[in-house]
This record gives C-alpha cells, sequence and structure tokens, in this order.
C-alpha cells in the first residue's frame, strides 16, 4: 500500500483545499472548446465528499433558474484548476443529500459562527 | 528486452493532462537476478533463469540453494525463464524496469484468484433458468446430453466445479508509467491474481497494429 501511495503522490493536488461539506465553493472548471481552452466558474455548495487518494469526488450543489442542478468533481482532476472557498457552512452531518427536497429557505446551510466574538 | 518476475501492489488510477482517468495497476517489477543462461549451444535455444523476491535460506530445498549457489544470485523466492532473440547475458547480472519504457506493450501473467467450487452461471455464463413464475431451474446447468445414444455425457461438457487459481495471460496492456527509483511498472487496466501475487511481464507476443 505504501508503493501505490508513492504512484499517486505524482497526481495529488498540490495545494489541497481544506473544506467540508456545507461549505459554498467555486470551483473553477477547465473546458475545451474546440481548440481553445477556458475556464468555466461553478459556484454552490458541498453536499458530499467520498473516497479516499486520487479517486476522491466532492458534489456541488447550486440553484440554477430553480432548478437544482449537482456536479460531481475529482478532487484530483487536472482539469479542476481551482477551488476556492467562499463560505463556511455549518452543518451536523456529513452528506447533505437531504437538501434535494427542500426549497427556498429551508435549501440554506447556515454560515459557520465565527469564534467568540472579542467583546 | 526480456522481461521480469514482479509482484502485484494493487490498483488505482491516475489522471491524463486533459483530466480523463485512466485506471492502473501498479506491479513491483524487479530487480531481478540472472540465475542462469541458457544456450542454443546447450539448451538449444536462447532464454535466462530469472530469481526475485527473497526466502528464508532454510525454506530452500538443498538441491536448489546448489543451484543459486552456482551464480552466487542469493535466496531467491521464484525463479522462472523468459526467452530472448538477440543480445547479451551473463548469470548475475541484475535486470530492472528500466527495460520498459512507458507507451509500450506489454503481456502479464498471473495465477487467478481462486473461486473454489463454482456452479455452471458463475463458471461458463450459462444464462440460467426463470428466477420467477413458478420456476426451479434458476441456476442449474440443464440437460447434460442426449439419452440412449450416445448414453454418456460428452466430453469437455461444460459443468460446474473448481474456479480460477490458473494461469492467465493479460495481452497488450499499456505501460502508463516506470518509476525506476522504486523498481515500479505502472500499466493500464486489472492484471490477473490478488494483491501480493506473483506476476510475469514480457513484452506483448503479438501486439495490436499501431492505430
Amino acid at each position: 500500500m505504501e508503493l501505490l501511495k508513492k504512484v499517486e503522490a505524482k497526481h495529488l493536488r498540490e495545494a489541497e483545499v481544506a473544506f467540508r461539506p456545507g461549505d459554498t465553493v467555486k470551483v473553477h472548471v477547465k473546458v475545451v472548446e474546440g481548440e481553445k481552452e477556458r475556464t468555466q466558474l461553478f459556484q454552490g455548495t458541498v453536499i458530499n465528499r467520498r473516497g479516499s487518494g486520487l479517486g476522491a469526488t466532492f458534489t456541488v450543489r447550486k440553484i440554477s433558474g430553480g432548478i437544482g442542478v449537482e456536479r460531481i468533481f475529482p478532487l484530483h482532476s487536472p482539469s479542476v484548476s481551482k477551488i476556492e472557498l467562499v463560505k463556511e457552512g455549518q452543518v451536523s452531518r456529513a452528506k447533505l443529500f437531504y437538501l434535494r427536497g427542500k426549497k427556498g429557505k429551508a435549501a440554506k446551510v447556515a454560515e459557520k459562527r465565527r469564534e467568540g466574538p472579542s467583546s | 528486452m526480456v522481461g521480469l518476475i514482479g509482484k502485484k501492489v494493487g490498483m488505482t488510477q491516475v489522471f491524463e493532462k486533459n483530466g480523463r482517468v485512466v485506471p492502473v495497476t501498479v506491479i513491483e517489477a524487479g530487480p531481478c537476478k540472472i540465475v542462469q543462461v541458457r544456450t542454443p549451444e546447450k539448451d538449444g535455444y536462447n532464454a535466462v533463469q530469472l530469481g526475485f523476491g527473497s526466502r528464508p535460506a532454510k525454506r530452500i530445498p538443498k538441491p536448489e540453494m546448489g543451484h543459486l549457489k552456482k551464480s552466487d544470485a542469493g535466496t531467491l523466492r521464484v525463479l522462472r525463464e523468459f526467452r530472448f532473440d538477440d543480445g547479451a547475458f551473463e548469470a548475475g547480472q541484475t535486470l530492472d524496469v528500466t527495460q520498459f519504457e512507458a507507451g509500450q506493450r506489454v503481456d502479464v501473467v498471473g495465477t487467478s484468484i481462486g473461486k473454489g467450487f463454482q456452479g455452471v452461471v458463475k463458471r461458463h455464463k450459462f444464462h440460467g433458468g426463470d428466477e420467477a413464475h413458478g420456476c426451479k431451474t434458476k441456476r442449474m446447468p440443464g440437460s447434460v446430453g442426449a439419452s440412449a445414444y450416445p448414453n454418456r455425457v460428452i466430453k469437455g461438457k461444460r459443468l460446474p466445479g473448481r474456479m480460477g487459481g490458473e494461469r492467465v495471460t493479460a495481452k497488450n496492456l499499456l505501460v502508463v508509467g516506470v518509476d525506476a527509483e522504486n523498481s515500479l511498472l505502472i500499466v493500464r487496466g486489472a492484471v490477473p491474481g490478488a494483491e501480493n501475487g506473483f506476476v510475469l511481464v514480457r513484452k506483448a507476443v503479438a501486439p495490436r497494429r499501431a492505430s
């Protein structure tokens, strides 16, 4: 298993972004159109993280034009050029599939409370 | 290039530059000591006997120990012969993964995972019977032959029995990468056998034409 990790190490994302289910992230995806390559943005709530090593993926859900859209990204894929953490969420479970049945305010994730206000 | 004995490390996946995922098997291939060289003059063909791995000296039969001592090869675990066409080799020499390069096709020989005594559906891909509507032939083999003539079951009839645990060759696997430092060979796709099982890697004997 140690040897497997050595093979995987070369392909792992260099700067690992720490994000958890409930967080809002902005994913920069490389899209090839004909010969041109451009970056597409996908912003939404992380509802799932699964797997370890190179096979790890995460699911981002957003509401686009009133319709729920989910995309599953391989965490270490080179076509995901960057993952930005926009907002940290406060949730009490690892899989937020319950958001799928919710609409409007019920489908929102509370923002993480920052540690102790100074006052 | 000759070939190597190796150990299956396991499977994982790697990414191509465009983001495409490639399933790969990692093989710890070599380094292998040449224990003996077979020559056309003496043996009628060209081959080298390679050795790989290690085991305690007390676990090696004495005649084999004597054979290993001739080439000063150490306490090797597996010995296998590999044919070659050209090149000169000497007993005692060491071969490693650098003889392979990415982009090349190889054959990998291993012992498939033993499945034990299996029925006809799993072992021979029979379709089996109906699972419902009162059917009683769910996974049965069905009729195995005719009646008074020939009055026996024809030889080679596919029936239940031991499955797996036999020598299997995975042909024309693409070499995705070579890690000389860790003696690792990375090939596309699956390789016969369980993890930590011994495998033989050789140049593809019947490579597909360039596409």
